[in-house]
């Protein structure tokens, strides 16, 4: 039997409500001038939304933020009505959204856990039983007789998930959840959770940590500006998803490189050291990092280009993919013995990598005009993060023609999210043991990479 | 509209509850706690026994014996109303994040208010001793003007509470409108004191809340049977006004979540 059921469901939210109140006045207003119409602008936040899950399911629902997510999840809770279409829940359902949202400021937290668990559904008698698991689960000890105004946030929550959990739904719904708490709380929900799944209970999980999504759903909703963009097998959609991702970024990224370079040929008389942050070029996030250019320009880098496999410009890389970093260089007269550098940098400076034809004994005897240089990255095996590029050309002491510090961007996104350090051994897991001798666990090598 | 009726008394034990929070909460780290449940009527009292004792002089035996026993079911109106047209909103926290119905709330609001009243009443019976008021018998029918009170403003926080959802206006003008209310009933003054509610009666007549607040006078000032009739009437109508308020209210429902 399907434990949920989503048909056809559409949301539809009006615009204004959070900037302003309806006040009487304005009611007033809008009946004379009948310009209500006008301003009460709609929006979707769920489209013709279909799905539904077995008994005993887990299913789990990711999309970026605004995808509309969290509207679906109080849809299914009953805590909105939706716009269109139905919403069909057989069995008892815990809702784990916005832990803590009934909690009273002013009284304990054992008092909170009365009133909430009656809330979710509880009898008093029920609660009184429960009462010293949900306080020991939440790890607050003595805490729960203070004031919940005294919490911090955290204990907040705990709180909240402690209670939500005993509930014992048949069905649960939770939101973001699992990175709430330290990592011990992190481990006893986990533990929970895979007890609900082993007790065949009906789970719906949203979540942005998508190494969870995997490793616990059965199946895997994607959601895109309130549309389901594809519904499956949870690697697959995932996968999917990260390649939308990707190809987003990846304009995002060009969009921020045409910027840059529109920059450097409308600013190449200027010979000295130039400060591009003061071009407005840099988003508010990356103000810590400073980016600059500088040299006396006699031989000038035009343009810098990241290419892929394929021989394509782009900006977004899988982890052991080839790269090639392509420097169109212009000189205004011949250059004796020009050495050309890169330098991959992580967001706080740290160099990854470093080199240029001198230090690898290239010899560029002399170049003139135009040309270009080429440096191909075998295997890009770097961990998932953004990463700058530093370009160069300088005379051999080091005098600087063209000095790009910062300015080029390019990341690298792999399989695996919480990968640590900067470099990625390409590698192999497999066990031995008497009973499995010699079987790959799960094959990690670089052809999936 | 009758399963929805049902469905609270499934949830009477989520009332009792939030009711429990509400007082508890209410005093929670002041000094005194419960006690200002008594001291705050009871200076609120002292405070109109002085001046319309010594200011204004209404020529009122056992002046604070009278001002009590229409003052402490109005503190019970007053506050029951303002609470309830509010309480959707300052529940918020509840309407939007968890799953029960909304009528709760502003029904916890009249009913913890009742409580309030109720736990003052040993102070009235005080104050009726210390004037050597004689408690008569028909202070046992305290019950019926308490369920026609709780009739009426539960059918009156049914509308206001939805209308302040919508409209935030509606508190700026309860609060104004509640002390026009106070003045008009007979609390601080007798009907017989007052020429122009001699020639029209309907001045308070006409108003249901006078008629509540004099039926406590009756049963404990004078020691006499209330108006009845009047009451029931009252009780009739509030039934009916209920109906309706709880229509609209649950027409709207719906949207509370979005609106709050």
């Amino acid at each position: 039997m399907d434990a949920i059921v989503v048909e056809a469901v559409s949301k539809r939210f009006r615009k204004h409500r959070r900037k302003r109140f309806l006040t009487l006045k304005s009611t007033l207003i809008d009946m004379v001038t009948r310009k209500n119409e006008a301003r009460t602008t709609t929006f979707w936040a769920l489209q013709d939304v279909t799905f539904s899950l077995r008994q005993g399911e887990m299913l789990g629902i990711i999309g970026r933020n605004g995808s509309g997510k969290s509207t679906l999840l109080k849809l299914i809770a009953g805590i909105t009505k939706p716009t269109q279409g139905k919403v069909v829940v057989n069995g008892r359902l815990s809702a784990l959204i916005e832990l803590g949202g009934g909690f009273h400021p002013e009284i304990s937290g054992r008092e909170n856990i009365m009133i909430n668990g009656i809330i979710l559904g509880l009898s008093r008698k029920e609660l009184l039983q429960k009462m010293d698991d949900i306080i020991a689960f939440s790890g607050l000890g003595d805490f729960i007789d203070a004031p919940v105004r005294t919490y911090s946030s955290g204990m907040f929550i705990r709180l909240g998930f402690s209670i939500a959990i005993h509930v014992d739904p048949e069905i649960l719904l939770i939101d973001e959840i699992l990175a709430v708490g330290d990592a011990k709380f992190g481990h006893k929900c986990i533990e929970k959770i895979e007890e609900y799944k082993n007790n065949q209970k009906t789970i719906l999980l949203v979540s942005h940590d998508l190494s969870a999504v995997e490793k616990f759903c059965d199946r895997v909703v994607w959601l895109e500006k309130g549309r389901v963009m594809a519904e499956g097998h949870p690697r697959e959609i995932i996968d999917q998803y990260l390649t939308y991702i990707e190809r987003e970024e990846s304009d995002s990224y060009a969009a921020e490189h045409a910027h840059v370079t529109s920059d450097l040929d409308s600013h190449y008389e200027h010979l000295e050291q130039e400060d591009l942050d003061g071009f407005g070029l840099l988003s508010p996030h990356e103000k810590g990092v400073e980016r600059k250019r500088w040299g006396n320009r006699e031989v000038e880098i035009i343009e810098v280009t990241l290419l892929n496999r394929e021989g394509k410009k782009d900006y977004v890389f899988q982890t052991g993919e080839p790269l090639t970093i392509k420097l169109v260089y212009q000189a205004r007269k011949a250059i004796e013995k020009p050495v050309f550098g890169i330098g991959i940098f992580l967001q706080n400076g740290t160099c990854v990598y470093g080199s240029n034809t001198d230090i690898e004994h290239i010899q560029i005897d002399r170049i003139e005009g135009r040309g270009e240089v080429h440096c191909l990255i075998k295997a890009l095996d770097l961990i998932e993060s953004s990463y700058y590029l530093d370009v160069a050309c300088h005379k051999r002491d080091g005098f600087p023609y063209d000095y790009h510090f910062r300015l080029h961007k390019f990341a690298v996104r792999g399989r695996f999210h919480n990968e640590q350090g900067i470099y990625r051994p390409v590698h192999e897991w497999s066990l031995k043991s008497e009973t499995l001798s010699g079987k790959a666990l799960e094959d990690h090598g670089p052809e999936h990479l | 509209m009758i399963a929805n009726l049902r469905d609270l008394y499934r949830y009477r034990v989520l009332i009792y509850t939030l009711i429990v929070r509400e007082l508890k909460a209410r005093y929670r780290g002041s000094v005194l706690g419960f006690l200002w449940s008594f001291l705050n009527p009871l200076l609120m009292m002292s405070v109109y026994a002085l001046v319309f004792n010594y200011y204004f002089r209404f020529d009122i035996k056992g002046y604070a014996a009278y001002l009590c026993c229409g003052l402490l079911p109005w503190i019970w109106f007053s506050t029951g109303i303002l609470e309830g047209s509010r309480s959707i909103i300052v529940g918020s926290n509840l309407v939007n994040k968890a799953l029960f119905p909304a009528e709760i709330l502003p029904i916890v609001s009249v009913l913890s208010n009742l409580v309030n009243f109720l736990l003052s009443l040993p102070m009235l019976l005080i104050i009726l001793f210390f004037y050597s008021i004689k408690v008569t018998p028909y202070a046992l029918l305290l019950v019926f003007p308490v369920l026609v009170q709780v009739l009426l403003m539960t059918a009156i926080v049914m509308f206001l509470s939805t209308a302040s959802v919508y409209f935030r206006d509606v508190e700026q003008i309860l609060a104004n409108l509640m002390s026009l209310m106070f003045f008009l009933c007979p609390i601080i003054y007798m009907v017989d004191q007052i020429p122009i509610m001699q020639r029209y009666p309907i001045l308070y007549k006409g108003n249901p809340i006078a008629l509540v607040m004099m039926s406590y006078q009756d049963i404990f000032f004078y020691g006499r049977m209330f108006d009845w009739q009047s009451l029931l009437i009252i009780a009739l109508c509030s039934l009916v006004l209920f109906f309706a308020g709880y229509a609209v209210f649950n027409r709207t429902k719906d949207n509370f979540p979005e609106e709050v």
